[in-house]
């Protein structure tokens, strides 16, 4: 049975769980950014992801806000693509609001990703329904943030993630390097919306204990 | 001097768009750092290393990044912010584009220009590209 917060240990795990399915999917990943941009998707998280493991590895963090900020400027040195700033800026953001906290009830949980999520739609000048990640991460926000309590919460905010990101199959791109196809982004999954649905799932299996 | 920072997703081209602008000016150049590709060979961008070449060419007056194109803008916009205010205050992004911007920002900077001017002067380069053929289609 899964606990009502989440600790630095279940944070850890999450982001573990996260490295692992990024790189597991990672050909899927490049597959859907070959159909409408440059390929480089799954090779990028899974190299941001494979470096955030290490970071793990090689230390302890006693707050959330540490061990976020450890995170989101690995992701930010070491993915190469926009993928880097946006998904580095959302942790970042995500330790910044839960100063000196230790571990992260349901309220706390949505409290930190809206911050994160704040900070992924400044930095791309993005909003929803522009065929982004964005369009995973704001279903999934407001599923956490209606549903009771922790493993309920990430549960709900899995499924709204990967709905989110299949509803991006029939919008037209106008963000990223997709946007250079226009009309020609229609019938593509976008590879951002498909990254953030397998950190999403990674919550709900470590966080939500769904594993 | 006006420093100046090189920002691509490519080492190899920032590079020689670097040795293309200093030929301009010889060994008077500004400082040039440049921020480009995850290693030599990689590419990508890294918004750690952007804030570190920021904080080895900013002088008094100030810094003009240039950049190549997608993530290297968000990049640049997030190493913005791992730096102390006041040096980021005197950073300067320009649109201009790499190869003749960078041109024309490196002779502005080695002849004392600041921040602004060397930004303006960048800009205006690709204005005399367009002038130039713009006029030789009008001579066909």
């Amino acid at each position: 049975m899964a606990e009502s917060t989440a600790s630095i240990d279940d944070l850890v795990g999450w982001l573990r769980r996260s490295a692992e399915l990024l790189q597991q999917e990672a050909s899927h990943l490049t597959e859907l950014d070959a159909a409408i941009g440059d390929a480089d998707h799954g090779a990028n998280m899974s190299r941001g992801f494979t470096a955030v493991t290490e970071a793990l590895d090689a230390e302890s963090f006693d707050t959330v806000d540490a061990l976020m900020k450890k995170v989101g400027m690995t992701m930010v040195s070491k993915v190469g693509g926009a993928s880097g700033p946006l998904y580095g800026t959302f942790f970042l953001r995500f330790g910044t609001s839960q100063p000196g906290a230790t571990e992260l009830d349901a309220t706390a949980l949505a409290a930190a990703v809206e911050a994160g999520i704040g900070g992924i739609a400044q930095r791309g000048k993005s909003e929803r329904g522009e065929k982004t990640m964005l369009d995973a991460w704001y279903p999934a926000l407001e599923a956490l943030q209606a549903a009771d309590g922790l493993a309920a919460g990430v549960h709900a905010a899995a499924e709204a993630a990967a709905e989110g990101r299949d509803a991006t199959e029939p919008m037209t791109a106008t963000k990223g390097r997709a946007s250079y196809l226009g009309e020609r982004s229609v019938g593509h999954i976008d590879p951002g919306s498909a990254s953030t649905a397998l950190i999403w799932q990674a919550a709900d299996e470590t966080l939500g204990g769904a594993a | 001097m006006t420093g100046i920072v090189v920002v691509s997703h490519s080492r190899a081209l920032a590079e020689a768009a670097v040795g293309l602008a200093t030929q301009m000016v010889g060994d008077g150049g500004p400082v040039i750092e440049v921020a480009a590709g995850l290693s030599e060979t990689e590419l990508g961008t890294d918004a750690a290393a952007i804030s570190e070449a920021l904080e080895r060419a900013t002088d008094e007056q100030g810094v003009v990044v240039f950049m190549d194109l997608g993530s290297a803008l968000m990049s640049t916009e997030t190493a913005l912010e791992f730096l102390d205010p006041d040096l980021a205050e005197r950073v300067h992004l320009t649109w201009a584009p790499l190869v003749e911007g960078l041109v024309g920002a490196t002779v502005a900077a080695a002849g004392g220009a600041d921040p602004e001017r060397v930004v303006s002067e960048a800009e205006l380069a690709v204005e005399a590209k367009k002038r130039h053929l713009a006029t030789v289609t009008e001579d066909d």
